[in-house]
């Protein structure tokens, strides 16, 4: 609902701003580009999408997924001690972690509600360690982020994975920061 | 430098290699894993197109009647604090409200300014580091029916704003 709002009141605006400014003609057609251009963009795409989604198959059919999510138990329970207690808690959280690390949202997503059921009190209140799953999940912590590298190529880049190096230090600080926001809000929130 | 530029071109793959010849030592039937996938990848493409197609209207639109200009300017002042391009902003504004309309954003950057230039690398590591957060945590809060939601929203913008500082200042420092 809240997209349908700036959607529309964005197209409302560009026409007025337009016509106001001697512009409508350029808006008009600028409308056709655009709605063509996400066709050329998607197809641009397409390959780099389909080899990575083929790729995240066959790395949760090897067990990566799995050994990742193992690897992550022992780290997790830090984080989130009152969660870490129970084991099947743990599972879900590591899960939805190796996920995003991973970037196959959709086994990071049910892995993350499971998460945030087992640990809901009640009450239809947030808990602190919800709080901090949802900015780990909200910060992207993806090692690969293979969309935007298929953005990349579907624009003619040399390279698409050439932003690697500044991707890994961005996500890194923005979690921590996140992380931080939360700690520090957890102590002023009443 | 050069370095981190070997790494980075290595590391994808590598870890293609890595992830079939794992998959085969495990005995798995590695191509028709991979098959599944590669065609759930395609479902995906197709299921995005038509919000796709919605954002980039509004955008060309947004940005032929001149007011994406007049906006992006009046933030101009605040970003230059943070060391920000200004172009950046219109993405900014839609990174933690639409997954699609981010990406949009981004590729009309990275289409007008060209992917290997710093501006395109900036928009590219922006949208690469940060995620949908009030979709995200509509999903995860939605799903229990959790009205008071405390300072996960507040958090997570701070996050999402120290990211794409993050992004102009590591993108400044690997390729300007």
């Amino acid at each position: 609902m809240g997209i349908s709002w700036i959607w529309g009141l964005v197209i409302a605006a560009s026409v007025l701003y337009g016509a106001a400014t001697g512009r409508i003609g350029e808006v008009g057609s600028a409308a056709m580009e655009g709605a063509g251009s996400a066709v050329t963009l998607i197809v641009g795409m397409l390959g780099a999408t389909s080899l990575w989604c083929g790729l995240m198959e066959v790395m949760r059919e090897a067990g990566v997924l799995s050994g990742l999510t193992r690897l992550l138990r022992p780290v997790l329970g830090r984080l989130f001690p009152s969660a870490g207690e129970d084991p099947e808690t743990r599972e879900a959280l590591s899960a939805n972690i190796a996920a995003n690390l991973l970037g196959v949202g959709n086994a990071a997503t049910p892995a993350g509600i499971r998460a945030v059921t087992l640990m809901d009190r009640g009450g239809g209140e947030a808990t602190d360690e919800m709080c901090r799953l949802i900015v780990m999940n909200t910060a992207s912590i993806q090692l690969i982020p293979a969309t935007v590298a298929a953005v990349r190529a579907a624009n003619g880049s040399g390279e698409p994975f050439a932003i690697l190096p500044a991707v890994w230090p961005t996500s890194a600080v923005s979690v921590t920061a996140g992380l931080a926001a939360a700690e520090i809000m957890r102590r002023l929130w009443r | 430098m050069e370095v981190m530029g070997a790494l980075s071109a290595g590391v994808v793959p590598a870890l293609i290699a890595a992830v079939v010849l794992l998959g085969l030592l495990e005995r798995r039937d590695v191509f028709a894993a991979f098959t599944r996938g590669a065609g759930e990848g395609l479902k995906v493409a197709a299921r995005i197109m038509p919000s796709l197609v919605g954002m980039l209207t509004a955008i060309y639109m947004l940005r032929a009647s001149g007011l994406l200009d007049a906006l992006t300017s009046l933030l101009t002042p605040a970003l230059r604090v943070l060391r920000i391009p200004e172009e950046m902003a219109p993405l900014m504004l839609i990174r933690p409200l639409s997954g699609s309309g981010a990406l949009a954003v981004g590729s009309a950057i990275i289409e007008t300014w060209g992917p290997d230039s710093l501006l395109g690398y900036t928009a590219a590591v922006m949208l690469g580091s940060t995620e949908t957060t009030f979709y995200t945590v509509s999903v995860y809060f939605g799903a229990l029916g959790i009205r008071r939601t405390r300072y996960a929203i507040p958090a997570a913008l701070c996050a999402d704003m120290t990211g794409f500082a993050a992004a102009a200042f590591f993108t400044r420092l690997f390729f300007a």
